[in-house]
């Protein structure tokens, strides 16, 4: 059997707010095996957010257990679950999210100034290497501003990738680009993917969701459909297939 | 390691904001080099004042007669006449460590003659050690001796203003014969001139001769106005005023229900009511500085403060890829750090700097020490803390996730 890098087992989130309590959600169970491309989706209030923050260890679950590559993150303290981020997760936001004024190296170093068990030299070659993987090795001096919508997200995808993450979590990574860039966007993860990374992909486009190999839909707080992708699309082709119309 | 990792984070954020780094820096910058040249100033003018003092001979001590109330009415201290030479003896007696000079003085008032010129000064009668306690220099010729003093010669050193004015034409004056109070006197010595003394009075006007001379022809009296005395060092200048007091008391056979009928004074003490004055201005001067630097402080910590704020997102994207709280807070702090201390550096140049400049152009003095510049510099490395602590504080219990998505 395969590895299970996320096990959830009946997982609650409430917020008190005032004397309401708002469940945002309400008992979801699902497991996701190394070397899976899965896409959460789901319309605004499904709770789609609140899950990320959890899969994402910046926040905890009220009820029910999280197990991270064998950790239970609800034991953890802030601390700890600082360091489990820093050595487990791999962060890509819609926003990218990237240090302004900071070179793409810099950027992609930024992870592993917090794992002390890094050399600096160790540090340069792996951001250098994150950087190549993502085809932009020839710009790494660049500062974001120098940089498109699309090659600043294969920035923030290299510094996903350069503490060796076990799961690189999106957060609607594709949401501040247009169409082709998207594709290229998915064309990279599905690549990366292919290389065995686990990808857990949070986003509300159906059209995104259609590249990867799972798909879990939330509705009000629990699982509405879990289901394999059968014909996973190939983004690749999709990129080729676009109308040259697009392309100006 | 990781601390030098903190050191590199921080370093890296100020380099993104050169100008308000610097700009920032600038309140530190202004603060820590006021404090420096004030304290530069106000320590130079101190010591000037202290050195143009010692040159009186900072270890003197003078003693002078007082009045001790015998039938209830007071009397002028010169006028008294209880200073006499068997104190001298006394305190010689004790050949105390503290002591290394000992000269009565003798003085009167009069006119020196020389053929057609006259000049109206005063002729002071000591002994051989009063040059030293005085610290004077002989410029031309030869202090009379011990054998002058016992044998009542008639010799006299004169001082510059004495000579300009008996002798005109610049001729040499050793050898020559003046007369004071028809009392013929040959000049042996000529004394350096050593201009107005702070209190304005003219130290060249002086003819000295031997005391036993003086008391003898002159004023026919046996008792002394005053006693100088030097202490070997500025140091032992306390304990030889002790023993000096002990000595004349029993000379004088005081009981110890008696006061003194005398007073010994150190030149330390007025040197320290002098440069008190000066202390006050410099601690005035530092304490204006001071609030500068305080002023610039409050700037970092509002600059820290909308850094903060403004870099909400950056903080949540540091702890979201694995920074801690305190990983943030040292980031934060270690900014203000190095914003306050490379002020301080800039600070201390500019101080020392500025100091030199007003030297330069005021012709003022300035004495800079190494305190100030190490005060100034530990109170910047505490002003970045103090003040850069709250912001940073804040910053490292930011929410992740509200951080994040802060707009």
């Amino acid at each position: 059997m395969e590895q299970k890098i996320l096990d959830i087992r009946d997982l609650k989130r409430e917020f008190v707010m005032g004397d309401q309590t708002v469940r945002a959600l309400k008992g979801i169970t699902f497991d996701i095996k190394a070397g899976e491309f899965v896409t959460i989706m789901g319309s605004s209030g499904s709770g789609k957010t609140t899950l990320l923050n959890i899969l994402g260890c910046l926040d905890k679950p009220t009820e029910g257990s999280y197990h991270l590559d064998g950790v239970d993150v609800k034991s953890l303290d802030r601390d700890e679950l600082a360091g489990l981020r820093n050595t487990k997760i791999g962060f890509v936001f819609q926003a990218y999210n990237l240090l302004p004024r900071t070179s793409a190296l810099e950027n992609v170093e930024l992870p592993l100034f917090y794992n002390k068990t890094i050399s600096a030299d160790e540090r340069h070659k792996r951001a250098i290497k994150s950087l190549e993987s993502v085809k932009l090795a020839e710009r790494s001096d660049h500062t974001p501003s120098q940089l498109s919508g699309g090659q600043q997200q294969r920035v923030a995808i290299a510094r996903a990738l350069v503490n060796h993450p076990v799961m690189i979590l999106a957060d609607e990574a594709t949401g501040n680009l247009d169409t082709r860039t998207s594709y290229e966007i998915m064309a990279l993860m599905q690549e990366l993917n292919a290389e065995g990374k686990t990808i857990v992909f949070v986003t509300h486009e159906p059209d995104i969701a259609s590249f990867s190999t799972r798909t879990i839909m939330l509705r009000d707080g629990k699982i509405q459909k879990d289901s394999i992708n059968t014909n996973q699309r190939s983004a690749k082709e999709a990129l080729a297939n676009l109308p040259e119309s697009d392309d100006y | 390691m990781a601390i030098l990792n903190l050191l590199r984070i921080a370093f890296l954020a100020l380099q993104r904001n050169k100008l308000r780094a610097f700009l920032t820096m600038l309140g530190i910058i202004i603060g820590v080099a006021s404090v420096i040249a004030m304290m530069a100033i106000g320590e130079g003018s101190k010591q000037s004042i202290r050195s143009s003092l010692s040159g009186m001979g900072s270890n003197m001590i003078t003693i002078m007669p007082q009045s001790n109330e015998p039938g209830g009415v007071r009397l002028q201290g010169s006028s008294i006449q209880t200073l006499k030479m068997e104190d001298i003896t006394a305190i010689k007696k004790l050949q105390s460590e503290n002591i290394n000079g000992l000269s009565p003085v003798v003085s009167t008032s009069g006119q020196a003659i020389k053929g057609a010129y006259n000049w109206p000064t005063t002729i002071t009668g000591v002994s051989t050690d009063y040059l030293n306690i005085r610290q004077l220099k002989l410029k031309d010729g030869i202090l009379f001796s011990e054998r002058d003093v016992k044998s009542f010669a008639k010799v006299c050193v004169l001082g510059q203003t004495v000579i300009d004015n008996l002798f005109p034409d610049g001729s040499n004056p050793i050898g020559q014969i003046i007369r004071f109070k028809s009392i013929p006197f040959q000049v042996i010595g000529v004394l350096e001139a050593k201009g107005q003394s702070n209190f304005g009075q003219d130290q060249d006007d002086i003819v000295l001769a031997p005391y036993t001379t003086v008391q003898k022809r002159i004023t026919a009296t046996n008792y002394l106005q005053s006693i100088y005395a030097s202490a070997t060092t500025e140091a032992s200048s306390d304990a030889a005023t002790v023993e000096i007091t002990k000595a004349i008391r029993e000379s004088h056979r005081l009981t110890a229900a008696e006061s003194d009928d005398f007073q010994v004074r150190t030149q330390a003490e007025l040197i320290n009511t002098i440069s008190a004055t000066s202390s006050m201005l410099t601690v005035l001067l530092t304490v204006i500085a001071g609030i500068s630097l305080f002023i610039g402080g409050i700037g970092i910590m509002n600059i820290m403060y909308v850094s903060v704020t403004e870099r909400t997102r950056e903080i949540g994207l540091r702890m979201s890829i694995g920074a801690r709280g305190q990983d943030v807070l040292m980031q934060f702090l270690i900014e203000a750090i190095l914003i306050s201390i490379t002020g301080g550096v800039i600070g201390v140049v500019l101080g020392i700097a500025s100091a030199y400049l007003v030297s330069f152009l005021l012709n003022w003095p300035i004495m800079i020490s190494e305190s100030s510049i190490i005060i100034s510099f530990i109170v910047c490395a505490i002003t970045g803390i103090f003040f850069g602590y709250y912001p940073a504080k804040k910053a490292s219990n930011l929410d992740p996730i509200d951080a994040l998505r802060y707009e």
